[in-house]
C-alpha cells in the first residue's frame, strides 16, 4: 500500500522541483535521483509480489476522492480555455460533454463509489515495473537529449523545465492508471495522460505540432469521452464504479460498460481508425516518442483491453474487437514497408504491435492474455531502446532517413548494435516478440482460425520492412569512418540499460512468465499457459547459439583474401565508384525498395478507416444484442 | 534415445540425401533439355572443389553471417526431424534466412544487395502461406509438435488437399525454381550476376550450398508430414513433389517480383484460407 | 585429390569479338556439346570462376575491366584465350586502339586458335586448363607449406 501511494505520488515532488529550478547542474541531479529512486521503487514492488494475487486497499476519508474531482475541473478549464483560444471548438465540446457526464453523475448518480480504490496484481506489477524502469532510464536520457534539441533548434523557445515537470507528472499519473480499482480515479489519471501527451506533442509550437497535438487531443477525448459513458452507465445501472466488482458481475452484465471502456482503449492505443494521432504525435521530441507513444502511454490503452478480457472472452464484441486489432495489424504493417522516415516506421511497428495485444485482449482466453502480457514487456523495452537510438542517430548524422543510416556499423558500431538488438528483438527468433508471436498464434487457433489467417499474412511485411532496414545497418562500405559525434553518459545509461533489458527479457522470460504471468492467468481463469520444457531449452539453445555467435565479429580470419565488389570488372580504386559510359566515373548508390504502389499509405489507411469504422459499429451493436 | 538417433541420423545423412538430390535435379533438368547433364556426383565434386579454392572476400563480416545461415539452418533441421515444434522450425528457418540475407547485404554490392531484396520479397511472398500450412497442420492434430503429428495414423492430405497444394506452390520459391528464382538467379539466367551469392567465393559458397542441401530435405520433410501414415506413399509423394518442381522449373519463365508476391499471396488466401475455413465449419 | 578437374566453372568475358567465338563458346554449352558432362558451367561472376575465357583482343577501354576480373577470381585459376584476336590480335594487330592478344595485360595458360574458334577445340583448350589449374593448384598447397612463391609467374607462358 505505501510502495502504492509512494510510487502514485513521489513522481510530483521531482515534478514541481524541476518546474522551479533552472539551473541544468541541478536538475540533472533531480532527474537522475528520482529516475532511480522510482526505478528501484517498482523493482521493489515487483519482487515483493512474485507469485502474488490480488490485494486491494481501500483509502481512507473522501479528500482524495474531492482531491481529484478538482483536479478533473481543472484539467477541464484548462482544455476549454486551449480549444477556445485555438478556435478548435471540438475540444470544448468534448471536454463539456465528459465533464458533465462526470458531474451528473457525481450528484445525481446517487452514493456510489468503490469501497476499494487501488488494487495491485501481477498485471499492474509488471505495467509498473515498466513505467518505473524504462520511464525512468528515458527520463535520463531525455536531459542530454533537450540540451542537444535546444542546441540543433535555436528557434525553439526553451521550455525545458515544463517539460520535465510534464514528464514526471505522467510518470505519477500512470502509475496511477496501473493501480486504481476505482474506475473515477482510472479515469481521471487517464485524462491526465492525455492532457501531458498533447503538452508534450505541441512543444515545440511549430503549426504542424500544434495540430497534431490537437488531433491526438481531440482522438483521446473521444475515448475519455467513451470511459465516461462506460462509468455512468456503470453508476446509474450497476451502482458501483469498482473495477474488480465489473469483473465480476458476469459477462452478460459487464459487457456494455466493458464495451465503452474497450472503446477507450482502442483509441488511447491508437487502433485504426484512431491511429492518426500516433502518426502526428511523432512530430514531438524523440523521448516523447519513446516514453508516452511506444512504451507506457499507449499501453495503458491495451491495458484496459486486457483487463477487460474475461469479459471479452467469448463473446461477439470481443471477437470484433480482437478483429479491429487483427486489421490494424496487418495494415499497419503493410503500411511500414513503405516508410524512409525511421521514426514512421517505429510509428507504424507501434501501431502495428498494439493491434496484436488489443487482438490478444479481444479474444479473451487464458493464452492470448499470456500472449498479451508478454507482448507488452518485449515491446515495452525493444521499442523504447529503438526510438532512443533513432534520437541519438539523428543527431550523430543529422538524419531520420533510413537510406542515410547505410553502413552505419562502421560508422557508429555501438549505435548500430543497440539497433540490432532492439531490431531482433521486434521480429527475429528466439527473441521476445517472436516467442509472444509463437503462443499468440496458438491462442488465435484455438480461438478462431480467421485471427491467426490475419496474423500469418501480417507477420510477412514486418519481417519484410525489418530485415531491409537491419540489411542498412549492417552494408559495410569499403572505407570505414567513423562519426565524429560522441555519446554522451546519460545517452550511454539509456541505451545500454534499454539493450540489456531486451535481451534480459528475452533470457528472463520463462521467469517473468512463470513468476507473474502464470499467476494472473490462474487466478483469473483458473488455467495457466505454459511452454514444454522441451520447448523452453530448445530456445534457451537458440538464444545461447545468437548470443555466441556476435563473439565472431572480433574473429578476423587470416586466410581471407579482400577483393572488391563486382561491378561487371569496371570498378574504381576505393571500390566505391565504377566507371560509367563515356568514361565517367560513377558513385555506387544503393537504395532500398519501398513498394510505394503497392503498400500505399494513403490508400491503406483509407481501407483500414473503412473496415474499422464498420468493426466498432458492430462491436456496440453485437454488444446490446 | 530414438529421436537423439533420428536427429543424428538428419545430421549427417541430409547433406549426403540433399547432394545426391542436387545431382538428380540436374540430370533430370539436362534430360528434359535433351542434354546428357553432369555425374549424379557433381554437386559433391563442386562443393569439395570450393572448399579448396581461395577464400576471397569483400569484408570479414560477411563469411560469419553465412557461417551462422549454415548452422541455424542446421538448428532448424534438427528441430523438425527430432520431431520438435513445427511453428518453432518455422521461425528458425527465417532466422536462417535473414542470416543469408545479411551476408549478402553486408557486402555492399550492387548485385548481391539487389539479390538480397529480393529474397526479401521472396520471403515476404511465402511467409503466409507457410504459417498458413502450419496452422492447417495444427487444426488438423491438434498440436504443432511433429512427433504428435507423425503418431496421429490418418492421411493428412485429404483434410488439407488445399493447403498442400499451396505449399507446393511456395516451395518452388524455396527451391529457388524457375518461375520465382529471382534471387539467386539459377541456371543460365545472369541479369542480376548471381544476387544473393555473388560476393562469396571458395569456402562461403559451399557453406551456402551445403546450407541449401539442408534446407531441401527440411522441406521435403514437411511434405513428408502430410503422407506421414504411409511412408512408402510419402516417399513416394516427396519424390513425386520434387520432380514436379524440377518440371515447373524447366517450363516455366522467369517471372517478375511483384508476381511473385501477388500470385503466392492469391494462392495462400484462396487455397491456404479456403482449407483453413472449411476445417474450421467442420470442426 | 583434387577436384578442379571434376568442376571447372567458367567466366566467360567478350573483349572486342566480332561474337564468331563467342557465340561458338556458347555452342558448347548446347545439347550438341553439352560441357555440363564434365561438370562446366558458366557461372558469369569472377568470384564464383575458376577458367576465364576470353574472346576478342585487349585496348585501352577494356583493359581495366580484364585486370579487374581476373583479380576477383580466387585463386587457383588459369585463363583461356579463345581465338585468333585473343592470341595475339588476329588482324586487328595494328589497329591503333588493340593492344594486341590478352597476354599483354595477364598472363594466358592455354590459346585455342582459330577464326572463329570451333567448339571441339574450345572445349579442348579448356581441358588442357584443367590441368595447368591442378598444377597450380599443387604448387599452392606447396608455398603454403614452404615461402610464399609467386605462383602465377612460374605457369605464365
Amino acid at each position: 500500500m505505501k510502495t502504492l501511494f509512494f510510487l502514485m505520488a513521489f513522481p510530483l515532488l521531482p515534478a514541481v522541483l524541476l518546474a522551479a529550478v533552472s539551473a541544468a547542474r541541478w536538475r540533472n541531479a533531480i532527474v537522475k535521483m528520482s529516475s532511480v529512486v522510482l526505478a528501484a521503487a517498482a523493482v521493489a514492488l515487483g519482487v515483493a509480489h512474485v507469485k502474488g494475487g490480488t490485494s486491494y486497499y481501500a483509502v481512507e476519508g473522501h479528500w482524495v476522492d474531492g482531491a481529484l474531482f478538482c483536479g478533473e475541473i481543472g484539467l477541464s478549464l484548462y482544455l476549454l480555455v486551449k480549444g477556445f483560444l485555438s478556435r478548435r471548438y471540438v475540444v470544448p465540446l468534448l471536454v463539456v460533454l465528459q465533464t458533465g457526464l462526470m458531474i451528473y453523475s457525481e450528484f445525481f448518480g446517487g452514493v456510489v463509489s468503490a469501497e476499494r480504490d487501488l488494487s495491485v496484481d501481477n498485471l499492474s506489477v509488471i505495467m509498473a515495473m515498466i513505467v518505473g524502469v524504462v520511464g525512468g532510464l528515458i527520463s535520463i536520457y531525455s536531459l542530454w537529449y533537450m540540451k542537444d534539441y535546444h542546441a540543433h533548434h535555436p528557434e525553439i523557445p526553451n521550455r525545458t523545465r515544463s517539460f520535465f515537470f510534464v514528464v514526471f507528472v505522467f510518470l505519477a499519473a500512470m502509475f496511477g492508471i496501473v493501480f486504481s480499482n476505482n474506475l473515477r480515479w482510472m479515469y481521471f489519471f487517464w485524462e491526465v495522460t492525455s492532457v501531458c501527451s498533447f503538452w508534450l506533442i505541441g512543444y515545440s509550437q511549430t503549426e504542424e505540432a500544434v495540430q497534431n497535438a490537437f488531433r491526438a487531443l481531440k482522438i483521446n477525448l473521444l475515448g475519455g469521452l467513451s470511459f465516461a459513458l462506460g462509468i455512468v452507465y456503470l453508476a446509474f445501472v450497476h451502482k458501483t464504479v469498482d473495477m474488480s466488482q465489473l469483473l465480476a458481475m458476469g459477462q452478460a452484465a459487464a459487457l456494455i460498460p466493458a464495451m465503452f471502456i474497450a472503446f477507450a482503449g482502442l483509441t488511447k492505443s491508437a487502433q485504426m481508425p484512431f491511429s492518426s494521432w500516433l502518426l502526428g504525435a511523432m512530430v514531438a521530441p524523440t523521448p516523447v516518442s519513446a516514453l508516452l507513444h511506444s512504451s507506457t502511454m499507449v499501453k495503458a490503452g491495451v491495458y484496459v483491453i486486457i483487463k477487460m478480457a474475461p469479459i471479452l472472452q467469448n463473446t461477439a464484441a470481443g471477437f470484433v474487437i480482437a478483429l479491429i486489432g487483427g486489421v490494424t495489424f496487418l495494415l499497419a504493417s503493410a503500411t511500414a514497408v513503405s516508410q524512409n522516415n525511421a521514426k514512421r516506421v517505429l510509428a507504424y511497428s507501434t501501431i502495428a504491435n498494439l493491434g496484436l495485444i488489443v487482438a490478444c485482449g479481444g479474444v479473451g482466453t487464458f493464452e492470448a492474455v499470456w500472449a498479451a502480457i508478454l507482448l507488452v514487456v518485449f515491446h515495452a523495452v525493444a521499442k523504447g531502446l529503438l526510438f532512443l537510438t533513432v534520437g541519438t542517430i539523428e543527431h550523430e548524422i543529422g538524419s531520420r532517413d533510413i537510406e542515410d543510416m547505410h553502413g552505419l556499423i562502421t560508422r557508429s558500431p555501438a549505435l548500430a548494435i543497440f539497433m540490432l538488438i532492439g531490431i531482433a528483438g521486434m521480429f527475429l527468433a528466439p527473441f521476445g516478440m517472436l516467442i509472444s508471436k509463437w503462443v499468440t498464434l496458438k491462442a488465435f487457433i484455438d480461438s478462431n482460425p480467421i485471427l491467426a489467417i490475419l496474423l500469418a499474412f501480417g507477420s510477412a511485411p514486418t519481417l519484410f520492412f525489418w530485415a531491409k532496414w537491419m540489411g542498412k545497418l549492417l552494408a559495410v562500405p569499403h572505407t570505414p569512418r567513423r562519426t565524429a559525434g560522441q555519446i554522451e553518459p546519460e545517452e550511454w545509461t539509456a541505451l545500454l540499460g534499454l539493450a540489456v533489458l531486451t535481451i534480459g527479457a528475452c533470457g528472463l522470460f520463462p521467469l517473468i512468465a512463470a513468476e507473474y504471468i502464470e499467476p494472473y492467468t490462474m487466478q483469473l481463469y483458473g488455467h495457466a499457459f505454459s511452454l514444454g520444457y522441451a520447448n523452453l531449452a530448445i530456445m534457451g539453445i537458440m538464444l545461447g547459439a545468437l548470443i555466441l555467435l556476435p563473439l565472431g565479429f572480433f574473429y578476423f580470419p587470416k586466410n581471407l583474401k579482400y577483393e572488391g565488389a563486382y561491378m561487371a570488372g569496371a570498378n574504381l580504386p576505393g571500390n566505391l565508384s565504377f566507371q560509367g559510359s563515356l568514361g565517367q566515373p560513377r558513385d555506387m548508390i544503393i537504395r532500398n525498395v519501398y513498394f510505394r504502389a503497392y503498400f500505399n499509405e494513403a490508400s491503406l489507411s483509407r481501407l483500414g478507416n473503412w473496415i474499422t469504422v464498420l468493426l466498432i459499429v458492430l462491436m456496440f451493436v453485437t454488444a446490446e444484442l | 534415445m530414438k529421436i537423439f538417433l533420428i536427429t543424428l541420423a538428419y545430421l549427417v545423412l541430409a547433406p549426403v540425401l540433399g547432394g545426391l538430390l542436387a545431382g538428380f535435379d540436374r540430370i533430370v533438368t539436362a534430360r528434359m533439355q535433351s542434354r546428357v547433364g553432369p555425374p549424379l556426383f557433381q554437386p559433391f565434386y563442386d562443393v569439395l572443389k570450393l572448399m579448396a579454392k581461395e577464400n576471397l572476400a569483400v569484408n570479414h563480416f560477411q563469411n560469419f553471417y553465412i557461417l551462422c545461415f549454415l548452422v541455424f539452418m542446421i538448428i532448424t533441421g534438427a528441430l523438425f526431424f527430432a520431431g520438435g515444434d513445427l511453428l518453432l522450425a518455422i521461425f528458425a528457418l527465417t532466422l536462417a534466412g535473414i542470416f543469408l540475407v545479411m551476408g549478402a547485404y553486408s557486402a555492399n554490392s550492387p548485385y548481391s544487395i539487389i539479390g538480397a531484396e529480393r529474397e526479401l520479397i521472396l520471403m515476404m511472398a511465402y511467409e503466409p502461406m507457410l504459417l498458413i500450412a502450419a496452422i492447417g497442420l495444427y487444426m488438423a492434430t491438434g498440436t504443432f509438435i511433429v512427433h504428435d503429428m507423425i503418431a496421429i495414423h490418418r492421411p493428412l492430405i485429404f483434410q488439407l488437399p488445399g493447403i498442400f497444394l499451396g505449399l507446393v506452390y511456395i516451395l518452388t520459391i524455396k527451391f529457388r525454381k524457375s518461375p520465382f528464382d529471382l534471387s539467386t538467379s539459377h541456371h543460365g539466367h545472369q541479369e542480376i550476376v548471381k544476387g544473393l551469392t555473388t560476393e562469396f567465393s571458395g569456402p562461403a559458397l559451399a557453406m551456402i550450398e551445403v546450407a541449401h542441401w539442408y534446407e531441401n530435405i527440411l522441406l521435403l520433410g514437411l511434405v513428408y508430414l502430410f503422407f506421414a501414415w504411409y511412408p512408402p506413399a510419402a516417399v513416394a509423394a516427396v519424390i513425386l513433389t520434387y520432380f514436379f518442381e524440377i518440371f515447373i522449373d524447366n517450363t516455366y519463365a522467369r517471372t517478375k517480383w511483384h508476381y511473385a508476391v501477388k500470385w503466392s499471396w492469391a494462392v495462400a488466401a484462396t487455397l491456404g484460407v479456403g482449407n483453413v475455413a472449411t476445417l474450421y465449419f467442420l470442426r | 585429390m583434387s577436384f578442379l578437374k571434376k568442376s571447372p566453372w567458367i567466366l566467360h568475358y567478350d573483349g572486342t569479338s566480332c561474337n564468331g567465338c563467342d557465340i561458338e563458346v556458347l555452342a558448347c554449352l548446347t545439347p550438341m556439346y553439352d560441357v555440363e558432362r564434365f561438370g562446366i558451367v558458366n557461372v558469369g561472376n569472377p568470384k564464383h570462376a575458376d577458367i576465364l575465357l576470353i574472346t576478342g583482343s585487349v585496348n585501352e577501354q577494356n583493359t581495366p575491366v580484364v585486370k579487374n576480373l581476373y583479380r576477383q577470381m580466387p585463386e587457383p585459376k588459369a585463363v583461356v584465350a579463345i581465338g585468333i584476336c585473343a592470341t595475339s590480335g588476329g588482324i586487328f594487330q595494328d589497329c591503333y586502339n588493340v593492344k594486341g592478344g590478352i597476354d599483354k595485360v595477364i598472363p594466358v595458360d592455354v590459346y585455342v586458335p582459330g577464326c572463329a574458334a570451333r567448339p571441339e577445340a574450345i572445349i579442348d583448350g579448356v581441358v588442357k586448363a584443367l590441368g595447368i589449374l591442378e598444377e597450380k593448384a599443387k604448387a599452392l598447397k606447396e608455398a603454403a607449406h614452404r615461402q610464399p612463391v609467386e605462383v602465377e609467374e612460374s605457369s605464365h607462358d
